[in-house]
């Protein structure tokens, strides 16, 4: 069964990531693509990938010929997608563990960020025969 | 580009042969790993050249060829390895060893290895499809959707526990034969039905893995005569398979038994089920695989929807049930009781799955809780419960198929 476990971020938080130390950055990334290779030599990741900082996005809408009207990200928006995991995995409760092991990626000092992670379960199941 | 009818033709010879190829490199060498590793490299050999210099004469001398010569590589890689002094390849590696055991043994001792109960069913699956089945590490993703890079990885941590497990390359014999072919039709049967997800993705690019697993279920049944339970497994593929194209609507939409059309169903298919499935009930060995096949039978038989037999469904599901404790079949069961009794049973069978449990939020027991309710005249309950079983299903055909059933009968109330 395949999930996309989404880590969000408070909207600050590029910022707070930008401002840790040398050896807490490093140690956050190295955390991250251990997580990664793990996954892959598990036979379970699908894909992974990890956003860019939100200042940067822009919120698209239809215009009324069809066209993109844009507009700046939301302001009253507490929190960001970060990144997500794409996983298939035997069971769900594989999904929390993964998603258990991302949100202790270590903050600054090196201590566990704790960040939540939704899970969701993609909806790639076979349907049963119906009546 | 196109295949040629050639192309296929040499694709099915690779795959009949893989098992069989396979077989004698494992027994040759020993090592099932490096020897699945040596096959699949003279597989895609035989794909990539057959096709300019023709077939040989002896497809399979030429495949285990091919597959041994990778295996010697191997194994000198090894020594050396091990052993700087270069020192000569012990001759009973490459001495091919006189086994009591014939060749289709060695297909269903494969069969046997790859869907042990050591490994995970998604890295049985994956095995069993590439050793067994000779499909490519790229195709078996494919299938799945996930990357080449990960499946490669499954596969190989698959035989990672086959070794660590320590069975031997051997036939297991009495119970443990049964024990063994009984995980072997499991992971087929789990085969067929992923093969339903093809609505889902690019269609031309997938393999159609119901068909896979109806072919190595006929390559068990082949094996294994006497297994009345293999048996009943190819003929409930079959008999479930045969109503595959009047299943989906021409936008994936999924379409019910009651609403099928049936003159699409593949009558040829359903004749098959049904020859194999009496060659075997009468030699008393019943298990819930002919029993299940034998309900679909009863469904396949019938002209009409109005005309299915449901006293002889309700009389399989009653055996069924006695059979085996499971939660699934009590709720199949009710919506025959509610087909033979009325709505009315069935829903009240469906409280002693309430209080079961096991079912809690599956979205089946709401599914057929609506369409019971539907039947009693209950409209704003079914309503309610077909919009509850479209929030537990991870499967979006089967999510639009019942929201549009919730939205149908608001209609029809409001109308």
């Amino acid at each position: 069964m395949k999930y996309i476990l989404m880590m969000n971020c408070p909207r600050n938080a590029y910022e707070t990531f930008g401002s840790m130390s040398k050896s807490d950055i490093q140690a956050h990334l190295h955390f991250m693509m251990n997580l990664n290779r793990s996954l892959k030599e598990s036979g379970e990741l699908v894909s992974a990938e990890g956003l860019a900082d939100p200042r940067q996005a822009l919120v698209v809408r239809a215009g009324k010929d069809g066209t993109p009207v844009t507009d700046g990200v939301f302001p009253e928006a507490k929190e960001f997608l970060a990144g997500y995991w794409f996983v298939d995995v035997e069971s769900p409760e594989r999904a929390y563990q993964i998603a258990a092991r991302a949100s202790a990626a270590p903050g600054p000092g090196g201590s566990p960020m704790n960040m939540p992670i939704e899970v969701r379960q993609v909806m790639s199941g076979p349907p049963q025969d119906l009546l | 580009m196109n295949a040629t009818p050639t192309d296929v033709q040499a694709e099915h010879l690779l795959r009949e042969l893989a098992p069989q190829v396979l077989g004698a490199v494992v027994r040759r060498f020993r090592d099932f790993s490096a020897a699945e590793d040596a096959v699949q490299e003279a597989l895609i050999a035989a794909a990539t050249e057959w096709p300019y210099q023709g077939t040989p004469e002896h497809p399979r001398a030429w495949l285990i060829q091919v597959a041994s010569r990778r295996m010697i590589d191997h194994v000198r890689r090894e020594t050396a390895r091990r052993n700087r002094e270069a020192e000569s390849m012990p001759a009973e590696l490459v001495a091919p060893t006189a086994g009591i055991e014939t060749e289709q043994d060695d297909t269903l001792i494969l069969f046997f290895m790859c869907c042990h109960e050591a490994l995970t069913s998604s890295s049985a699956i994956a095995l069993t499809l590439r050793a067994v089945g000779g499909l490519t590490t790229g195709e078996i993703a494919r299938a799945f959707l996930v990357p080449e890079a990960t499946m490669a990885q499954r596969i190989s941590r698959a035989k990672q526990s086959i070794k660590a497990s320590g069975v031997p390359f051997g036939m297991p014999c009495g119970t443990e034969r049964t024990q063994r072919l009984r995980s072997v039709l499991h992971v087929l049967y789990l085969i067929f039905n992923e093969g339903y997800t093809t609505s889902v993705g690019p269609q031309l690019q997938r393999l159609e893995l119901s068909q896979e697993a109806i072919r190595l279920t006929r390559e068990v049944h082949r094996l294994a005569p006497d297994d009345c339970e293999a048996a009943g497994l190819l003929a409930l593929m079959l008999l479930t398979d045969a109503r595959r194209v009047a299943r989906t609507g021409p936008n994936g939409e999924l379409i019910p038994l009651a609403e099928q059309d049936r003159s699409l169903w593949d009558q040829q298919q359903i004749s098959e089920g049904v020859a194999i499935l009496s060659a075997t009930l009468p030699k008393g060995s019943v298990g819930p695989y002919q029993l299940q096949a034998a309900i679909a039978a009863v469904h396949d038989e019938s002209p009409r929807a109005e005309e299915t037999d449901w006293p002889q469904i309700l009389a399989l599901y009653d055996l069924l049930q006695r059979m085996a404790d499971n939660p699934m079949v009590m709720l199949n069961r009710a919506i025959a009781v509610a087909m033979v009794r009325g709505p009315r049973a069935g829903l009240e069978l469906l409280q002693a799955l309430d209080r079961d449990g096991r079912l809690k939020d599956h979205h089946r027991l709401d599914a057929v809780r609506a369409h019971l309710l539907e039947l009693a005249g209950e409209k704003e309950q079914a309503i309610r419960r077909y919009q509850a079983a479209a929030g537990l299903t991870a499967s979006l055909p089967e999510r639009n198929y019942l929201l549009t059933q919730a939205a149908r009968l608001r209609e029809s109330t409001s109308g």
